[in-house]
């Protein structure tokens, strides 16, 4: 049964593979643009060398990029090459090839991404479970109104404010980037020191928001489960208060934010973009914001796909390790 | 209407919200009395005044009133939302209907698209619409491209609520009582279904505002709008932070946090109209 299950989830993940690609190849070409045939007028426009002849070039560019082809030969084509990652050169940067620019600019953003949102999962899902528990310190209740008013927030929003008090008004942390100009990526302690503190504020203006969302959800979950029969049960045997708070609330009650997890990926993603293009931080954000600058499509192309295929494998991962979470669910077909 | 008052005295979430939201309401009236919104074009005022009494939000860079761009940006953006959520809503509702009614093969479909929609970011796919549009976005083309996936969140969970309507006692009563179907959907699902489906509308259009906005400061919104998210994107185009250049940020950060808070406790409110179970939680 774990095998059908997997492969299940696996075909799915490929659907979404599919479905990106289709998308990329498909929606630009819907708009009815026609790019050899611009840039040459363009070109042209300019009072550049080429006047005449636009026809015959236009054919032959697109006889050597393989435009004249039947679409579903491009189509086809076009795949086999995504399916390799290769996603052609960048226009802007040229000879560089798309592939490098987001290879370059992907540890960044997985870097920060994956420590602000296990970090603001874990202390959210835990706060958001005492909140509920109703032995939990009293002051803890006024941590509410903050944590609801922040969750609300655009990660990028309190990302400017914190960068005006925390980086331009008392200069305490770095303003822009991922590293110190002037410095050379190296593996040393300063070079790790440099990139922590730039880190520091897209991380916090992430952790800060996000930590509020996953409380509220926990705090809600726990609130149903503690009034189950089993935590009554467990109650009035005499269990230990951290025994029935972590073995019979908070073990059932992460279910769902588990689930809500696999759900967020993409927005928690969004959300980043933003961040990364506020702080000038080096990841995908930023590569993606010049690129749409610089009309750069085929990097816009390649951020696209490779980030929906990197979020469809993470949730196909959370898929296969949830029944592990939830034994109730099993491998079964529901 | 006092009872309505009293309501509002139990409930503080919608209280705050529609208090919020009000308040900005009443600043874009007023302000439009106040204000001549052409001020929110470039080149109309001195260049990168700080607030003053001429300008009491100061000016930018290229020339604007930046009390006029809020002025007349607040609305513009606010439309784009109002837009895109009515249309998600619209559809989702819809699509949930026709999937909780035929169940079986069309209610896979429906709900595997959504799913497999909702675990994509959604950003990314507005990006390649957007960039895939000839020529710059006018306001109304953003609200259609944000529009294009605000239906996915709304189906899923309208759907799962009208599936555990249609389980209800009263449900299967009006249907042994010979009730036609577009009878049960309209006199005993809809009435049921009003205020979650308003819950859903106003998060709908707070997040097709999010959206739009991340658009805009990518820069691919409509560059001649004087919208909040294009304020940002030209504060960010001109490194006002680092310039020192304050107010250009302040004033659309206050409003957009205004936008997203009195939206989220209208949410919230709303939410306690729709589940009275989360008034004895909350």
């Amino acid at each position: 049964m774990q095998a059908a299950y997997v492969a299940r989830r696996f075909g799915v993940f490929l659907l979404i593979v599919w479905l990106a690609g289709t998308l990329n190849f498909f929606l630009p070409r819907m708009s009815g643009q026609d790019p050899v045939r611009t840039k040459l007028l363009q070109q042209a426009a300019l009072g550049g060398y080429v006047q005449g002849g636009i026809e015959e070039m236009t054919r032959e560019y697109e006889r050597r990029f393989g435009l004249d082809k039947p679409l579903w030969r491009q189509y086809l084509t076009y795949l086999h090459d995504i399916s390799q990652l290769d996603f052609n050169y960048s226009i802007a940067n040229y000879p560089r090839t798309v592939r490098e620019l987001v290879a370059d600019a992907l540890p960044w953003t997985i870097g920060l991404l994956g420590i602000t949102t296990l970090l603001s999962f874990g202390i959210g899902t835990l706060l958001g479970a005492l909140l509920a528990w109703p032995r939990a310190p009293r002051w803890m209740v006024w941590l509410m109104p903050p944590l609801w008013a922040l969750h609300a927030i655009p990660f990028f929003l309190l990302g400017l404010i914190l960068t005006y008090l925390l980086a331009f008004q008392m200069p305490l942390l770095p303003i822009f980037g991922g590293y110190s100009a002037g410095i050379t990526p190296a593996l040393s302690w300063s070079f790790a020191w440099d990139v922590l503190q730039h880190a520091l504020l897209p991380a916090l203006s992430i952790i800060l928001v996000a930590t509020g969302g996953w409380a509220l959800g926990m705090r809600g979950m726990t609130v149903t489960i503690l009034g189950e029969d089993y935590v009554v049960f467990a109650e009035a045997k005499g269990l230990r208060a951290s025994t029935v708070f972590m073995r019979y609330c908070v073990r059932n009650a992460i279910l769902p934010q588990v689930t809500a997890l696999a759900l967020a990926l993409g927005q928690i993603l969004s959300g980043a973009v933003l961040v990364e293009v506020i702080f000038g931080y080096p990841g995908i954000g930023t590569l993606l914001y010049q690129a749409i600058r610089e009309n750069d499509h085929f990097v816009i192309q390649g951020i696209v796909f490779t980030v929906i295929v990197a979020l469809g494998f993470t949730t196909f991962v959370l898929d296969v390790v949830y029944p592990w979470l939830d034994p109730r669910i099993s491998y079964h077909r529901t | 209407m006092r009872g309505a008052f009293r309501y509002l005295g139990r409930n503080p979430s919608l209280t705050v919200g529609i208090a919020l939201l009000a308040a900005l309401g009443l600043f874009v009236i007023i302000g439009n009395l106040l204000v001549d919104t052409h001020d929110s074009r470039p080149l109309s005022v001195p260049t990168l005044r700080p607030p003053s009494r001429d300008f009491p939000f100061g000016t930018d860079r290229q020339g604007r009133d930046l009390l006029a761009v809020m002025v007349a940006g607040t609305p513009l953006t606010l439309r784009i939302g109002f837009i895109a959520g009515f249309f998600g809503v619209g559809l989702g509702t819809v699509l949930a209907f026709i999937a909780a009614y035929y169940r079986g093969l069309v209610d896979t479909m429906i709900r595997g698209i959504a799913d497999i929609g909702l675990t994509v970011p959604g950003l990314l796919v507005l990006i390649i619409i957007a960039v895939s549009i000839k020529g710059t976005l006018t306001v109304s083309q953003m609200a259609l491209v944000v529009a294009s996936l605000a239906w996915l969140y709304p189906t899923r969970t309208i759907r799962a609520q009208v599936l555990s309507l249609r389980e209800r006692g009263y449900v299967e009563v009006a249907r042994l009582s010979g009730m036609s179907g577009p009878g049960i959907i309209f006199l005993e699902l809809m009435p049921n279904l009003l205020p979650y489906l308003a819950a859903t509308l106003v998060s709908a259009v707070s997040s097709a505002i999010l959206a739009s906005i991340a658009l805009e400061v990518l820069g691919l919104g409509p560059i001649d709008a004087p919208t909040l998210g294009m304020t940002l994107y030209w504060v960010n185009f001109n490194a006002a932070m680092i310039n020192g250049w304050w107010w250009w940020w302040i004033a659309p950060t206050v409003i957009i946090l205004t936008v997203f808070l009195g939206l989220f406790f209208l949410t919230v409110g709303l939410d306690e109209i729709a589940n009275p179970r989360l008034r004895r939680s909350a």
